[in-house]
């Protein structure tokens, strides 16, 4: 074990990669000798060479295009997109050509071997372009993994399953907690399973979901409501897609509530599905209405961006509203 | 030929402006239009089987388009998409390839896909999406693929697979296996941003790729004349860094020539290579559109002199290595093949409908498990409504 911050966490996830499989190679925009405007890949071309971990044109539709071709021929590629906000451009090769790749030719080919890395949400004081939360409009699209990590532990061991995963697999980096959460980290090869949540703390009068960055966000909310002496249960889905409707179906019909608290803006942010399924599946178990708090319905504004955050003020209201209805 | 480094840029005092078309590229023609060479041309390295079987493939896939566009206007399949006029690009260049080579198409290529060895089976199957169909009936006609050809399957979205194969390349490169991918697109597609993205990123990696844009005059109803104001699609390279034919697509030995020696540069030079192949689109874009609406009469028969089968055989009649009666002899058993593959095909039922959830991911995730239960319960219930797999989900 070893103390690493979520970037270290990540770049020790890449270097086991590397180590084990000469398939898996690492590029984008600022990757290769510089490491990554984050340093995530920093030290990496330099053991690896630049074959392997490499600066690519900056094209985000050309990145992903260039690794959908580099995975059909058999490839690992980790391509990184370097902000979330910037992965638009290749929405087209990622949503029509990654997520069909296998389907539409009967499986004679796949692009199974791709991961897509990418820093994701705010509370940077990034404004518009450097804040968003792209998850939901991924998780509409059958044929990719999503996996939003939360911490440094869970970050290194899901993404080495994602690199592995025969599936394609789009990998959310909360970049405010890239050097904020650190923890005790294996420096060796270790996997964590996809599409499976975890129940980060158990309790029985409120479930509250959430995934990536807004668990630590939860768990000041928690904090506060349990002053109140309330005891809640956690649930961190770590993948959007496929997503673990099971645990969070099981949590809610022992808690009979449910509140979801998510970054992204709230009008079909992936909560919506959350609570639809919720409803569908535990409507005779739920003593109140399912919960949301959310970003607003506005672009991300910079000034405001306090006001605008689902925080943990608001999330601790939403647990309020759900005990009170 | 050592990698060619970009030259140092000169000081001038001399304010100098660059005019559009600085940069000329000839058109590369061995077979006149009348099918006898040019003088002193030097012809490529091809014998009597080579050539007959570039013959016959293209008789077959001119049968294959004109009975299966015929097809479509009788109903019995949904669209269909004929690469008449265009034979010798796709056939002459696949030709010149080695079969470990990737292949990624536009979908104007069946041509490369028979040369491949596709069978007429195959490629009914495909059409009528059946549960024969390699793509188990997923994509509409014409969206062939097969990796034991090393053929990539087509997707509709135009352009995507250009970066694709700058990527499919630089794996190959580091493979060190010495194979090169070759992929087609047309002078429309050209316009789209992945034609940038794929380019740039093949001469910047330089990698073992050969960008083939067949020039057929229009995407859909736009002439070339509106899609770009450059002189086509190969000074574009000169951009890029990187080397570029322009080459007469209805002439298929100069289209072999080409794209022999573009491979030879790819793979041997890991030099990435960019082929303008100059054509007609004869027919319609597809079934879905009527060419007389813009464009006239006059300006088809121009090509008409121009077609490239027709040129070929003329050049194989002189050889000596067919005779017209053997060829219309060979067009008629192609005929019979294709009419004999159809009737066939159409009788195949499409795939079980459990085939619905299989390949979302490489196994169905516990969802797509539900949804197909639900769906076959709805089957069950509304057996009349879905008799395509009504009979077979009990």
């Amino acid at each position: 074990m070893a103390k690493m911050n979520l970037l270290q966490a990540i770049n020790s996830a890449l270097d086991v990669a590397m180590a084990k499989n000469d398939k898996v190679s690492v590029f984008g925009e600022d990757v290769g000798h510089f490491g990554g405007v984050f340093r995530a890949t920093s030290g990496l071309q330099e053991k690896y060479g630049r074959a392997r971990c490499f600066n690519t044109p900056l094209v985000e539709q050309g990145i992903i295009g260039f690794a959908n071709g580099l995975a059909a021929q058999g490839s690992l590629p980790v391509a990184e997109i370097q902000f979330g906000d910037y992965i638009f451009p290749a929405f087209d090769q990622i949503v029509n050509e990654t997520a069909k790749f296998r389907y539409r030719s009967g499986n004679e080919f796949n692009v199974g071997g791709l991961t897509i890395r990418t820093p994701y949400g705010g509370g940077i004081h990034g404004g518009h372009y450097h804040s968003q939360s792209p998850e939901a409009y991924f998780a509409h699209t059958p044929g990719l993994k999503i996996v939003v990590p939360r911490n440094p532990y869970q970050a290194k061991g899901l993404l080495l399953s994602a690199i592995f995963d025969p599936n394609p697999v789009l990998f959310l980096e909360p970049k405010r907690l890239y050097r904020a959460a650190v923890g005790e980290v294996p420096e060796e090869e270790y996997t964590l399973p996809l599409g499976k949540a975890e129940v980060v703390q158990e309790g029985s009068d409120v479930t509250l979901v959430g995934w990536g960055a807004q668990i630590e966000v939860i768990e000041r909310a928690v904090a506060l409501a349990e002053k109140d002496g309330v005891s809640v249960e956690i649930v961190d889905l770590r993948s959007i897609q496929p997503w673990d409707a099971d645990t969070v179906a099981e949590s809610v019909m022992k808690t009979g509530r449910l509140v979801i608290s998510q970054e992204a803006p709230h009008t079909m942010a992936f909560g919506s599905e959350v609570a639809a399924t919720i409803q569908e599946r535990c409507f005779l178990y739920l003593e109140s209405p399912i919960m949301r708090a959310s970003g607003l319905d506005t672009p991300y504004p910079l000034a405001h961006e306090k006001e605008y955050f689902s925080d943990h003020l608001k999330t601790y209201e939403a647990i309020k509203r759900s005990l009170n209805y | 030929m050592a990698k060619e480094k970009a030259p140092k840029t000169q000081v001038t005092s001399e304010l100098t402006v660059i005019p559009p078309h600085a940069v000329n590229i000839p058109m590369f023609q061995l077979l006149k239009d009348d099918g006898t060479v040019h003088k002193g041309a030097k012809l490529p390295d091809i014998d009597k089987e080579l050539a007959l079987k570039m013959f016959s493939t293209m008789q077959f896939i001119r049968l294959l388009d004109e009975r299966m566009f015929a097809a479509q206007r009788q109903g019995r399949i949904s669209f269909y998409l004929s690469s008449l006029g265009e034979e010798a690009a796709s056939i002459g260049s696949a030709a010149a390839l080695k079969f470990e080579d990737m292949i990624m198409g536009q979908y104007r290529e069946q041509g490369a896909l028979a040369y491949r060895g596709f069978t007429v089976k195959q490629f009914m199957n495909q059409l009528f999406s059946n549960e024969q169909d390699l793509g188990k009936g997923r994509q509409m006609p014409v969206h062939y693929g097969c990796a034991a050809l090393n053929f990539m399957t087509i997707s509709s979205p135009l352009g995507t697979q250009i970066p694709q194969a700058a990527g499919y390349a630089y794996g190959q490169k580091q493979s060190g296996d010495k194979t090169c991918t070759l992929v087609y697109f047309g002078e429309g597609a050209a316009s789209e941003g992945d034609f940038h993205a794929g380019l740039n990123m093949a001469a910047v990696f330089e990698v073992p790729a050969i960008f083939f844009c067949r020039n057929n005059g229009y995407a859909i109803s736009t002439p070339a004349s509106e899609q770009f104001a450059g002189d086509g699609i190969a000074p574009r390279a000169t951009g890029y860094g990187m080397r570029a034919i322009r080459v007469d697509g209805n002439d298929i030995l100069a289209v072999y020539q080409a794209t022999q020696e573009a491979r030879r540069l790819a793979v041997e030079e890991n030099t990435p290579v960019l082929i303008e192949a100059m054509s007609y689109r004869m027919a319609g874009h597809s079934t879905s559109d009527d060419p007389t609406g813009y464009r006239t009469k006059d300006e088809e028969a121009q090509w008409r002199d121009k077609e490239p089968m027709v040129r070929f055989q003329k050049w194989l009649v002189a050889q000596g290595w067919i005779t017209d009666e053997a060829a219309e002899q060979q067009m008629a058993s192609h005929k019979e093949a294709v009419l004999a593959a159809l009737k066939e095909a159409e009788k195949v039922p499409v795939p079980h409908v459990d085939e619905i959830i299989s390949d979302v991911y490489d196994t169905p995730i516990p969802i797509l498990h539900e949804q197909l239960e639900t769906l076959k319960a709805h089957i069950r219930n509304y057996p009349d409504a879905y008799p395509a797999t009504s009979e077979r989900v009990k």
